[in-house]
């Protein structure tokens, strides 16, 4: 009769207990990491915010107190991005259509698929040496050898693998109901695709693609010795054939500096960086729940 | 009646939405052949830079260690020696914390609102930089575990991977970084294997009277066992290439030690360091550097991918 009530002595009730606790000890080591990083680069880089680090270029390391501000860095960043996402969003989002639309499961399909999971393990630094190799040494770029360029060529390579899977993946969700509708009423393939899937898939593949963006915002491997780094405003159209400055980069070179200055604007730089990529992730997962939800009902 | 049928007999495409729908598709498949390009591109390129190098050190390049621009002497084991070290003990560590932060997660330890909320924590772990993680690491990690590392060394000096005074920056911080880079994935992806073991199998094992540890242990963890190695592997091929984080904390020394405490070298930081200022032989050696941490990763993340295909749950 003892035996149906629950006897806190008993080996396996003890056992259970410990490794609940050994759980639940792994989960807090997992978030205090987190809470630790983002509250000391929220309260370092956020509490030596000025309205002029915005619009300064960054003096050269030395014995300055005052080491300028972040805008060329901060604007290469925009622009390096930009590029990436020039290249590698319709290069993706057309790759993702056909995998998705057309291809019908052969060899070639399941080829692609595996190279795209492939391309995503590729370590980032060996995209930057490929395109030091492909275009910076070679200066095919116009006799232009490091530049914004390169930079954002490099960087789209890490883009492409992600564009292509959310695109993929958006449109495999898309009812074949919807499809079988259009070419029924007599749209073409390509009509059925243009007005009728990708719509559909919209929300799915644009965060996807954001996110995406927001990851290669944060990537410096590929850019040290592509797009390299500068101290100049850029001015002009013509400054995309030069080495262009990025927030990731700057942070990479002024932190290994020994002066407190460079060492402040690469906190600043941080607090910049990890705000906007974390709330473009937060956005997009608050969106995707609702979208959830108003799917549900 | 007659006429309408006709008419609908002769309703063909116009040629020109036909050639557009030709034009579409085939620009689609174009596209899409892009990775496969984009790859085998890398491969090529990375492979015949190094060629210079590969011909003249061979397969001594993976064994000695001398790192020499002056005499023209390369040999790249202490940055294959690094990379290997830090990528496996930072998954040592990481693969218990991982699994166990998964199984909390999925279990119903606590209500689903805070399991959540730890989940997309450490999901958000994941988005943070490598670059800012190694700014994070030089001055805040660094300077916290100095007094442990010196205890380490006094009490456990006479292991060799204890054996070097820390001073500063060293591999054993590089492997710390690398647990925080690692644990997202490893979570991640043991949280999603471990959801989709059917409640059936949960439900069995409490009917016969399992507790719920030696569920755990014996039927969920061994069914989820697939999908938590081949994110296992994924996170080691991360480990592998990560760059920025290591590099600003490893410390970038190419005289080989046993000794964790000491800096040291891994063949993505070693191409961070020299690459922009490398000319010459130099530049073919660095090359095959990167080859041969492509080559690693490559079959690390195929590895996983064959994994992953040959044992899928079948339920």
């Amino acid at each position: 009769m003892n035996s149906l009530y629950y006897q806190k002595r008993l080996s396996r009730n003890i056992g259970d207990k410990f490794f609940t606790s050994l759980s639940v000890i792994c989960a807090l080591i997992a978030i205090l990491p987190l809470i630790f990083l983002v509250t000391y680069i929220l309260y370092k880089g956020g509490s030596q915010i000025t309205p002029e680090l915005f619009t300064l270029e960054p003096n050269p390391p030395g014995d300055d107190l005052d080491a300028g501000g972040i805008n060329p860095a901060l604007i290469g960043t925009l622009i390096i991005t930009t590029i990436a996402s020039i290249i590698a969003i319709p290069v993706g989002v057309g790759g993702g259509i056909y995998l998705a639309e057309y291809s019908k499961g052969g060899a070639f399909s399941r080829f692609i698929r595996f190279g795209v999971n492939v391309l995503a393990g590729v370590p980032s630094i060996i995209a930057g040496v490929f395109i030091y190799a492909l275009i910076v040494s070679t200066k095919i770029l116009f006799g232009s050898m490091y530049s914004g360029l390169a930079g954002g060529m490099a960087l789209s390579i890490l883009m492409l693998p992600t564009v292509i899977k959310t695109t993929d993946e958006g449109l495999k969700l898309v009812p074949n109901e919807l499809r079988y509708a259009s070419l029924g009423v007599g749209a073409s393939m390509y009509t059925t695709i243009l007005k009728v899937t990708l719509p559909s898939a919209f929300r799915s593949i644009a965060t996807g693609v954001v996110l995406g963006i927001a990851r290669a915002a944060g990537e410096t491997a590929p850019l040290i010795f592509t797009a390299l780094f500068s101290y100049y405003y850029i001015t002009g159209f013509g400054d995309l054939f030069y080495e262009m400055g990025s927030l990731a980069v700057l942070i990479y070179n002024f932190a290994l500096e020994p002066y407190d200055a460079q060492n402040k604007l690469a906190w600043v730089a941080s607090f910049i960086l990890v705000l906007s990529i974390l709330s473009v992730n937060i956005f997009s997962r608050i969106l995707a729940a609702f979208t959830e939800k108003t799917k549900r009902v | 009646m007659e006429e309408k049928l006709t008419l609908f007999k002769n309703r063909k495409r116009f040629g020109i939405e036909k050639n557009i729908d030709i034009i579409f598709k085939n620009t689609a498949l174009v596209l899409s052949s892009f990775v496969a390009i984009i790859l085998l591109g890398i491969i090529l390129v990375v492979f015949f830079q190094s060629f210079e190098s590969f011909s003249r050190y061979g397969l001594k390049f993976l064994v000695t260690s001398e790192w020499n621009p002056v005499k023209d002497e390369y040999g790249a084991f202490t940055a294959i020696y690094g990379t290997l070290v830090t990528s496996f003990l930072s998954l040592l560590i990481t693969i218990p914390l991982g699994v166990g932060t998964a199984i909390f997660i999925t279990e119903d330890f606590v209500p689903k609102v805070f399991r959540e909320i730890i989940g997309s924590f450490v999901e958000l772990l994941a988005a943070i930089p490598s670059v800012v993680l190694g700014l994070w690491a030089i001055f805040v990690m660094e300077p916290f575990f100095r007094a442990f590392f010196v205890f380490l060394h006094n009490f456990f000096g006479w292991i060799p991977l204890f054996s070097t005074e820390p001073t500063g920056r060293n591999s054993l911080l590089a492997i710390l970084i690398l647990v925080v880079m690692l644990l997202p994935i490893v979570t991640a992806i043991a949280r999603d294997s471990l959801n989709q073991v059917p409640k059936k199998l949960r439900n069995a094992a409490y009917g016969i009277g399992a507790s719920r540890w030696k569920t755990i242990f014996s039927v969920i963890l061994p069914a989820a066992l697939s999908g938590i190695m081949a994110g296992v592997l994924l996170a080691l091929g991360r480990a592998m290439g990560e760059t920025m984080a290591v590099t600003m904390i490893i410390g970038n020394s190419n005289a080989f030690s046993w000794s964790l405490l000491s800096p040291g070298y891994t063949i993505s930081s070693m191409l961070a360091n020299q690459f922009g200022e490398a000319d010459g032989s130099q530049v073919s050696s660095l090359f095959y550097a990167a080859f041969v941490l492509m080559i690693l990763s490559l079959v690390v993340n195929i590895f996983a991918q064959w994994l992953v295909k040959k044992f899928s749950l079948k339920y």
